[in-house]
C-alpha cells in the first residue's frame, strides 16, 4: 500500500470550530493535525476519543474516526477500542477536570495497564465549559465563581500523578510552542504503550495568563527548563542547573557546582524516582518548570498481551469448537425407543 | 448408629425426591450438592436445584448466619422447581439443623453429623439441649453418623494432614447419600480425580471419604429402606446439566460464532454475575476477550469502545453495578451502538441481599436512564434458556444497532437443570455486515442515515477508508450525525429512536398461552418464577381448576398480542419476586386490573403459595 500524502487540511472537518477566539485549543488542534498529516498513515486508522469539557470537542474537528463521550470516561472507552483493534492508533483528548476529577480512576488504570493510547491532557487549570469553577489543578487560594473566598483544594501535579500511576511515557508541553508540541507528539506516537502528555493550555476567558511564567517572553527565559535526553539539565541561558541533592532535584547557580554534578537527563531510567523528583521542581507553572519528556520506558502493553493470550489459546487448543463446549460438562442421552424415553 | 434395627426393606421406588445438604459455609455443601446433582443428571433424572449461601465468604464457624445449603429435586418426570419441602435433610452441624429443620417434611429423613453436636456448637446454634438426645426429632427418620471420626479413619492412609483431613467430610456425606438414593458413584469418583488430579493426596482422601460414606450405608444398613428415582421420561435427545450463568456465557460465545463478530466482555466482579466472567475468560480459543475493568463505569465504557470498533460487546453485572453503568448505557443508546447489558438480579436496593434471588430491577431496566431512552429488555425464564436468549439479545442488538438489556437473576444464574442440547446448525446465523461504502451524495458518509425497515443506522468501524465519522453524546443531525441543537431535529431523533425500539415488537414471537383454553384465570409471569408458576398451575389443574399461564421473555417491547390475550381472561394473576413491577407495567399499558402476588423474602416462590393465590382468586 502506498503511503498517502496528506496536508493539514485533510484532517480538518467541515465543522465550524467553536472554541473562544484566542483559546489555546486552536494551536493544539493545529499541531495535532499537522503532525498526523506529516506521518502519512491512512486517516481511517486514527480514532480520537474525548470526554466532556472544552478540550473534548476536539474529535468533532478531526477528520478521523472519533467519539465525543461522557465525563471522564474517554480512557475506558479508548481501552475497548485499543484492546480489540491493535491495528488502530487511538488517542484520548481530555482536560484537567475530565481526566483528573471525574475520570481520575480511569486515567490511573490505563496508565498502569499500559494500554496503547496517546493521552493529551489539555490543562488550563479551570473549568471552562461550565463557565469558570476551580479545577483539580487550580492553585490554592484561587478565586472563582465556586470559590469566592479562594479555593482550599490542594491541586494535583499531573506529571507526578502519571509517574505515580506507573506510566511508561510522561511528558509536558505547551500550546503555543508548536514545534515542541509536535516533537513530543512524535515521541509519544512512537512509544509502544500508554503515553501521557500534559499540555499547558491558556484559557483566555476564565484563566488568562495562567502559564505566563513559562510562556511570557521575559519570564520563559528564566523559568523554562527544557528536558533533553542525554543532556545536562541547564536553563536560564545556561546560568542555572539542576542537581540531585539528598533525593531532591534542586536548582542551583551553574557556576556554583562542578559541571559533572549537573544532572544528565535520562528519560529511560527504569526507576521513576528521578523523573518524579524533576516533576517536583514546581507544582505547576510557577517558577522554573520542566518541559519535555520525563519518562520513556518499555513495558509490555495490555493490548498486545491480551491478544497474545487469545492467539496462544488458539494455537494450543485450536479454534474453539462450540459443539464440544456445550458438551464439556458431560452428557447423557435419552433414547426415543427406550421405555423411559418420549 | 441407626435408630432402626429392623431388617431393611427392599428399595422403595419414588417418583420424586427433594434433598437438601446444609452445613457451615466451610463444609463444602455447595460442592456436595452439585456432585449429587451431576450424578443424578447423568443417571437421567429430571432435576432442579436451589443453592442458598450467605454473602460472607466464611461467617464464623458454627453460627446460624454461616449456614450454607443446596437443595435439589430429582424426579422421573418433568419437574419445574427445586421443590417446596425437602424429603431428606443432611445437617452437618447444629446451626444447619436449627435453620433448616422447619422445612423438612414430617416423616422425612434427617442425616446428621453427630460429631458436630458438642456443647459449643449447640450453644452457638441456640439449642438448650441436644436435639439428638431429646425427643424433638421424633417426627423424622433420623440417621446419626459420627462423620468426623469416620472421615478421619477413612483418609488416614492417604497422606492428607491437619485441616485437610476433615475437609473431606462433605464427600463422606455425599457417599452416604449416594447409597441412600441409589446414585451412581462413578461420575463423582471421575470428577474428584479430574478436579484434584494434581494434588494426589487430596484426590485420594476425597475418594476414600466418598467410598467410606457409601460403604457405611451398605455395611451398617444405616436405615431401614433406601430410595430410588428412575430416569425421567424426558424428550429424546442428548442432555447436559447446566446453570444459568454458564448457559449465558456459552450463549454469548455461540452468538459470536453465529454473527462472526469477536466477543468482548467488559465487567467488574460482582455477585452473582462474576461466574459469567470466569467462564468466558477460560475460552480465549473462541477469540473471547475479557476485560476486568477498574470499576463498573469503565466496564461499560470499554464495552462501548469495543462496539464502536466492531466487536460483539457485552457487559455484565448485578443491580448496584448496573446503576453505575446507567450513564454509559444512555451514551450507547445515543450513539446507537450494539451492546448487551446482562443484569443478574439479586436482592436490593444497594448491597441488599447479594446472594438471594429477587426480580426487583424490572422497572430499573425499563426506565433507569436519563432522558428518553427506551431499550429492548429480555429476560430468561429458566437456567438453560440463557443460551438461546443470549443469542437473541445479540441478534436484536446488531440488527437494530441498540443496547439490549438481558435479565437473569440469582435463582436462574446458580440453579441448574438438564438441558437438551440444541442442534447448533439449526440456530440461524446472525446476519451482520459492517458498512463498507459511503452512503451519501458525492461520496460522503452519513452515519445516521437509517435502514428503512429497521431504522438502524450503519455500523462503520474504524479502519474503513472514506467512512471516517464522529459520534457523540450531544444530539446529532438526523443524517450527518453532526452536532445539532435544532428543535425539530431533536424531536425527530427522539421519536425515531423510540420507534426503532418499539418496532422490534414486529420481530419477536407472539406470546403463547399454556393450559386451558377457557381458563378462569391467567397467571402471567416473567423470569425465574417460570418453574413455580408452571408447577402451581399443573397442580391446580389436578384439583380441577381451569388455569392458563403465559411467560414473558420480552419485557420491552412487549409481544404485540399481549393486550388482546390479557383482555380475554377475567382474572389475571402476576406473581413476582418484587412489590409488583410487571403488574404496574401491565396496568399502565393496558388498563387491566391485574392482581399481584408479591414476595421479597430472598427466597423463590413455593408452589403452594401460588396455588393458594389461584384458589383465592377463582373462588
Amino acid at each position: 500500500m502506498t503511503t498517502p500524502t496528506y496536508t493539514r487540511a485533510d484532517f480538518q472537518t467541515d465543522q465550524e470550530v467553536r472554541w473562544c477566539p484566542g483559546c489555546g485549543d486552536y494551536t493544539i488542534l493545529a499541531s495535532v493535525q499537522q503532525f498526523l498529516a506529516a506521518l502519512g498513515r491512512p486517516r481511517e486508522e486514527f480514532v480520537f476519543i474525548s470526554g466532556i469539557g472544552c478540550a473534548s470537542r476536539f474529535p468533532y474537528y478531526m477528520k478521523t474516526f472519533g467519539i465525543h463521550s461522557i465525563h471522564g470516561r474517554a480512557p475506558a472507552i479508548a481501552t475497548g477500542v485499543a484492546t480489540t483493534r491493535p491495528d488502530l492508533s487511538v488517542w484520548v483528548i481530555t482536560g484537567d477536570g475530565d481526566a483528573l476529577s471525574i475520570g481520575g480512576n480511569h486515567l490511573i488504570h490505563v496508565l498502569r495497564r499500559n494500554v496503547n493510547l496517546k493521552i493529551l491532557l489539555l490543562n488550563n487549570q479551570i473549568y471552562g465549559l461550565t463557565k469558570g469553577q476551580y479545577s483539580p489543578t487550580s492553585e490554592v487560594g484561587k478565586t472563582t465563581k465556586s470559590s469566592p473566598f479562594g479555593s482550599i483544594d490542594y491541586p494535583f501535579n499531573p506529571v507526578s500523578l502519571a509517574l505515580g500511576a506507573e506510566a511508561t511515557f510522561v511528558a509536558r508541553t505547551l500550546d503555543m510552542d508548536r514545534n515542541h508540541t509536535q516533537a513530543i507528539l512524535k515521541a509519544a506516537y512512537e512509544h509502544e504503550g500508554a503515553a501521557f502528555i500534559e499540555i499547558y493550555q491558556n484559557c483566555n476567558v476564565f484563566n488568562d495568563k495562567a502559564f505566563i511564567q513559562v510562556t511570557g517572553k521575559e519570564e520563559r527565559v528564566h523559568n523554562r527548563i527544557d528536558l533533553q535526553h542525554g543532556k545536562p539539565i541547564v536553563f536560564d541561558s545556561g546560568s542555572k542547573a539542576v542537581v540531585m541533592r539528598e533525593g531532591h532535584a534542586t536548582v542551583v547557580e551553574s557556576s556554583s557546582v562542578d559541571p559533572n554534578a549537573i544532572l544528565i537527563h535520562d528519560e529511560t531510567r527504569p526507576d521513576p524516582a528521578v523523573a518524579f523528583a524533576l516533576s517536583r521542581l514546581s507544582h505547576g507553572p510557577y517558577g522554573p518548570t520542566p518541559l519535555g519528556i520525563f519518562r520513556n520506558v518499555e513495558r509490555p502493553t495490555y493490548d498486545v498481551e491480551l491478544n497474545a493470550q487469545v492467539d496462544k489459546a488458539k494455537e494450543l487448543q485450536g479454534e474453539g469448537d462450540l459443539e464440544s463446549l456445550i458438551r464439556s460438562h458431560g452428557t447423557w442421552t435419552v433414547e426415543a425407543e427406550s421405555p423411559n424415553g418420549g | 448408629m441407626a435408630d432402626d434395627t429392623a431388617t431393611p426393606d427392599p428399595t422403595e421406588e419414588v417418583d420424586k425426591l427433594v434433598v437438601r445438604f446444609a452445613g457451615d459455609s466451610g463444609d463444602g455443601m455447595q460442592l456436595a450438592g452439585n456432585r449429587f446433582t451431576d450424578a443424578s443428571a447423568l443417571f437421567g433424572n429430571d432435576l432442579a436445584t436451589l443453592p442458598n449461601f450467605p454473602a460472607e465468604i466464611r461467617a464464623p464457624a458454627g453460627t446460624l448466619p454461616g449456614v450454607s445449603s443446596f437443595q435439589v429435586q430429582i424426579a422421573d418426570f418433568d419437574i419445574l422447581t427445586a421443590g417446596d419441602q425437602p424429603d431428606c435433610l443432611v445437617a452437618m452441624n447444629p446451626a444447619a439443623l436449627m435453620t433448616n429443620l422447619k422445612d423438612l417434611r414430617q416423616g422425612g429423613t434427617l442425616v446428621v453429623n453427630s460429631d458436630a453436636f458438642d456443647e459449643r456448637n449447640l450453644a452457638k446454634a441456640g439449642y438448650q439441649s441436644n436435639p439428638l438426645e431429646d425427643d424433638s426429632l421424633k417426627g423424622y427418620r433420623v440417621i446419626k453418623v459420627p462423620m468426623d471420626d469416620l472421615t478421619k479413619e477413612a483418609v488416614k492412609d492417604t497422606g492428607v494432614k491437619g485441616r485437610n483431613v476433615l475437609r473431606s467430610k462433605n464427600l463422606f456425606a455425599l457417599g452416604l447419600m449416594a447409597w441412600l438414593f441409589h446414585r451412581p458413584t462413578e461420575p463423582t469418583i471421575d470428577w474428584i480425580e479430574k478436579k484434584f488430579g494434581k494434588k494426589e493426596e487430596v484426590a485420594a482422601a476425597n475418594v476414600a471419604a466418598f467410598q467410606a460414606g457409601y460403604n457405611f450405608g451398605v455395611t451398617t444398613e444405616a436405615t431401614k429402606n433406601t430410595f430410588e428415582v428412575k430416569p425421567a421420561a424426558l424428550e429424546p435427545g442428548t442432555y447436559t446439566n447446566v446453570n444459568g450463568n454458564t448457559a449465558l456465557a456459552w450463549g454469548l460465545i455461540a452468538a459470536s460464532r453465529k454473527s462472526g463478530l469477536p466477543l468482548f466482555y467488559g465487567t467488574y466482579p460482582i455477585t452473582p454475575a462474576s461466574d459469567i466472567l470466569h467462564e468466558l475468560s477460560r475460552h480465549k480459543d473462541f477469540g473471547v476477550r475479557t476485560f476486568q475493568a477498574e470499576d463498573e463505569i469503565a466496564a461499560v465504557g470499554a464495552t462501548i469502545g469495543a462496539a464502536f470498533a466492531g466487536s460483539l460487546a457485552v457487559t455484565g453485572s448485578s443491580g448496584p453495578g448496573i446503576a453505575l453503568k446507567s450513564e454509559g448505557i444512555s451514551l450507547a443508546f445515543m450513539l446507537e451502538l450494539p451492546l448487551i447489558i446482562v443484569n443478574v438480579q439479586r436482592g436490593g436496593p444497594s448491597t441488599g441481599l447479594p446472594t438471594k434471588p429477587e426480580q426487583s430491577d424490572l422497572l430499573f431496566s425499563l426506565y433507569g436512564r436519563h432522558g428518553e431512552s427506551p431499550l429492548p429488555v429480555l429476560a430468561i425464564a429458566t437456567p438453560s434458556e440463557a443460551f438461546i436468549m443470549a443469542i437473541e439479545a445479540a441478534r436484536l442488538a446488531v440488527k437494530y444497532m441498540t443496547p439490549v438489556i438481558l435479565l437473569s437473576d440469582n435463582a436462574a444464574a446458580n440453579a441448574s437443570e438438564p438441558w437438551r442440547l440444541p442442534d447448533l446448525d439449526s440456530i440461524p446465523e446472525i446476519d451482520v455486515e459492517y458498512t463498507k461504502h459511503p452512503n451519501g451524495p458525492d461520496g460522503t458518509f452519513l452515519p445516521y442515515m437509517r435502514n428503512v425497515d429497521t431504522f438502524a443506522r450503519p455500523w462503520a468501524i474504524p479502519g474503513t477508508a472514506g467512512l471516517e465519522h464522529r459520534v457523540g453524546g450531544l444530539e446529532k443531525d438526523a443524517l450527518s450525525g453532526d452536532v445539532s441543537y435544532d428543535p425539530n431535529n431533536h424531536q425527530l431523533m427522539t421519536d425515531t429512536r423510540g420507534w426503532k425500539v418499539a418496532n422490534i415488537a414486529n420481530d419477536i414471537p407472539q406470546l403463547e398461552i399454556n393450559g386451558d383454553e377457557h381458563a378462569e384465570i391467567l397467571v402471567l409471569g416473567w423470569g425465574s418464577t417460570f418453574g413455580s408458576i408452571g408447577a402451581a398451575a399443573n397442580r391446580s389443574r389436578l384439583e380441577g381448576r381451569k388455569v392458563a399461564t403465559a411467560h414473558l421473555r420480552y419485557l420491552n417491547p412487549l409481544p404485540s398480542n399481549l393486550g388482546d390475550l390479557l383482555r380475554s381472561y377475567d382474572k389475571i394473576l402476576i406473581p413476582e419476586l418484587n412489590t409488583g413491577q410487571l403488574m404496574k407495567v401491565i396496568r399502565a399499558e393496558f388498563l387491566i386490573d391485574a392482581v399481584g402476588l408479591n414476595k421479597v423474602s430472598g427466597e423463590p416462590f413455593k408452589i403452594s403459595e401460588i396455588m393458594d393465590k389461584i384458589q383465592e382468586m377463582v373462588e
